[in-house]
């Protein structure tokens, strides 16, 4: 017999589950996340509110703060959207950042050997090789899970390091720019390498590349065959090899384009952003993108405004730093969230019911 | 001269892979009740930086190694709480739990960064053992904590082999469903056995903080805690098996330098990718091979247990 707080609580199975519910799960975990991490910093000795302001203000507070909150959310944006599509799949691909480093990889070999190319033929090219660069890191670790069952969770996170370690080689080594005094980077790209920015701000095209992708996804999920074969096979494997679905195949595709999805938030990031190959181009997007991707419920449209969310938060995240505050604080914050979106989970399937239990 | 080099690659090798053991000693008997528990590299964070913390405070590193351990069980209990009572998905569970404490190492250990610590673990080579020709060199020349996770290896198999609560455990982490049914307690026993694995990771951080590499760097684990999870299926949830894992990975790790003494020139990067490397591969071998022969892994692992679906 449980102990008796267990037999007075039950979870009593839900006939219909509401939207309000499918709601309210997600920015209650939002809210509940931020006072569990209110109580660390109150722990320090610094009032949690004011922190949270200072963050809101840096990133939402000012017209620079909002265009570098919308920068950051591009990658998350783009990243989240791939790492759905294998979620769907009931694939843990918690590979986006070493697969986003790859992407940048292979759209910088692309910017440093065709340097005299025009922006419209060469930033097509490093897209293309970003994608396919991403794509087949994301597609090795698939092998083996489509085949053997090899836990592809242990096997994309090891990527990851490897993938961190190759770009660092690469910047110290073959591809370091000869004019850099030692600092770990490549040559500046050339002018048709880097994607055309809104004005004078740094949001760039990368963000168009996200909008369309959401909404690509959008219409393959809900109105495509192969849209209704992802949802089927994450839901059953079974009852998708009993309908006649290649589900070796689908695991093989989808993991490609979740990984090619990283792969060209890593291309968004070098062409527009930093402009070169260098130690360090992402702060962890590919982790964050895990939690975005599973705070949206998946949905696309869900995705674009939580990484908008997510984007304010590293940005009010660096904006706390000068008040003595580590960078890693966003995530602690990020993975207390979590903690509540999954947490949550059981109340979108059962109510919390208080009595004896009926029925049985 | 030779041989010393290959004595000195698997000495190290040795305490290189004991953080690792530690952790994966965890997680067997986490997964052996059925629970999946991803949050190791977060749990060892937070133990590594609490260790330090309060060791540099109290100048006593078995009050760190305490304190870590708690601090291990804690972060611990944040999964088994959302995994068993909350019946939520174990793999999300346990990443939120990696980057949670991703962070919070981060946040807590921010002013301790390349601060120096006196009080360490020291190797203490047990007299008479470390006479041994090559086997006291390799295995008894370590500090106190290496020789507890030799000895938690014997411990930990005898329990859940050979003691009536080890397989009342292993039945909950098998059928949970027929385990309640014989009257055990499935919910204490998973919440006991998480809660020790988070310990024994906690454990596997304070090593790294304050023997291994006595210091604090944000992220300082590098993997190590994945690692020990792919350890556990290399291991085959058997304790014993995970020792022999774990010395073949704290050896890699290491090989590096040898590599670098004898004059084979590679360049860092690719040396700091074995690990990382080997782990995949045998993780892809073992997985193979467990189709094939009769050891696999806990039948009710990770797949949350509802009373009333009974």
């Amino acid at each position: 017999m449980g102990n008796s707080w267990f037999s007075r609580w039950h979870f009593e199975k839900r006939e219909t589950t509401s939207n309000l519910v499918l709601v309210m799960v997600p920015v209650l975990s939002v809210v509940i996340g931020l006072i569990f991490t209110g109580l660390f910093i109150a722990l320090t000795g610094k009032d949690p509110l004011e922190v949270y302001l200072l963050m809101f203000d840096g990133a939402f507070g000012s017209a620079y703060g909002i265009s570098e909150t919308i920068v950051k959310s591009i990658p998350l944006l783009i990243c989240a959207l791939g790492l759905s599509i294998a979620f769907r799949m009931q694939l843990w691909n918690i590979g986006a950042e070493g697969q986003l480093y790859m992407g940048a990889f292979g759209a910088t070999w692309a910017a440093l050997t065709f340097p005299d190319w025009p922006a419209y033929q060469l930033l097509p090219v490093m897209m293309v090789a970003g994608f396919l660069a991403g794509g087949l890191w994301g597609l090795l670790p698939a092998i083996p899970r489509a085949y053997f069952k090899v836990n592809e969770t242990i096997t994309t996170l090891l990527m990851n390091y490897i993938a961190i370690l190759w770009v660092d080689y690469l910047v110290v080594g073959p591809w370091k720019d000869p004019k850099s005094f030692n600092f770990p980077i490549s040559p500046q790209f050339t002018e048709g390498a880097i994607l055309p920015t809104l004005g004078t701000s740094r949001i760039h095209m990368g963000l168009v590349f996200g909008v369309v992708v959401a909404l690509l996804l959008y219409i393959v999920l809900n109105y495509t065959r192969w849209g209704f074969e992802i949802r089927v096979s994450g839901e059953s494997p079974a009852a998708a090899r009993y309908a006649g679905m290649n589900y070796v195949k689908n695991i093989l595709l989808v993991m490609f384009i979740s990984g090619g999805l990283a792969g060209l938030a890593g291309m968004t990031e070098v062409s527009a952003i930093t402009q070169r190959l260098q130690h360090g181009i992402s702060p962890g997007y590919g982790y964050s993108a895990i939690i975005i991707a599973w705070l949206a419920r998946l949905h696309p449209a869900a995705i674009v405004l939580v990484s908008v969310i997510f984007g304010g938060m590293l940005v009010g995240g660096y904006s706390i730093q000068t008040s003595g505050f580590s960078s890693t604080t966003v995530s602690m914050l990020q993975g207390a969230i979590l903690f509540f979106v999954v947490g949550g989970e059981i109340f979108v399937n059962y109510r919390l019911v208080r009595g004896e239990k009926g029925g049985k | 001269m030779e041989q010393s080099i290959w004595l000195a690659l698997l000495s190290t090798g040795v305490v290189a892979g004991t953080p690792i053991l530690f952790a994966a000693l965890g997680e067997i008997l986490t997964e052996r009740a059925g629970i999946l528990n991803l949050g190791v590299e977060g749990m060892m964070l937070v133990g590594a930086v609490t260790g330090f913390m309060v060791t540099m405070s109290t100048h006593n590193q078995w009050m760190g190694l305490l304190m870590a351990i708690v601090a291990g069980g804690l972060m611990a209990l944040i999964h088994a709480f959302l995994s068993i009572t909350l019946r939520a998905n174990q793999v999300v569970s346990g990443l939120a739990l990696t980057i949670f404490g991703t962070g919070l190492s981060g946040f807590l250990g921010k002013d301790l960064i390349g601060v120096p610590l006196t009080d360490t673990f020291k190797p203490i080579p047990i007299a008479g053992l470390s006479e041994i020709p090559w086997i006291g060199d390799i295995l008894f020349k370590h500090d106190a904590l290496v020789y507890i996770s030799y000895g938690l290896i014997f411990i930990l198999w005898f329990f859940l082999y050979r003691t009536k609560t080890g397989l009342e455990l292993r039945a909950v982490g098998e059928n949970p469903a027929a385990a309640d049914a014989a009257g055990i307690n499935v919910f204490a026993i998973r919440y006991a056995c998480v809660i020790a694995g988070g310990m024994l990771a906690g454990a596997a951080g304070a090593y790294l903080s304050l023997a291994y590499a006595p210091s604090w760097l944000e992220n300082m684990t590098a993997g190590r805690g994945w690692i020990a999870v792919a350890l556990v299926i290399f291991g085959t949830w058997n304790p014993l098996r995970a020792f022999l894992g774990s010395f073949f990975f704290g050896t890699i790790d290491v090989m590096g330098f040898t590599m670098q003494t004898i004059g084979i020139q590679i360049p860092s990067f690719f040396l700091k990718m074995l690990p990382y490397i080997f782990t995949i591969a045998v993780l892809i071998v073992v997985t193979r091979e467990t189709k094939t022969r009769r050891v696999a892994s806990p039948e009710a692992l990770s797949i949350p247990y509802n009373r009333e679906e009974r």
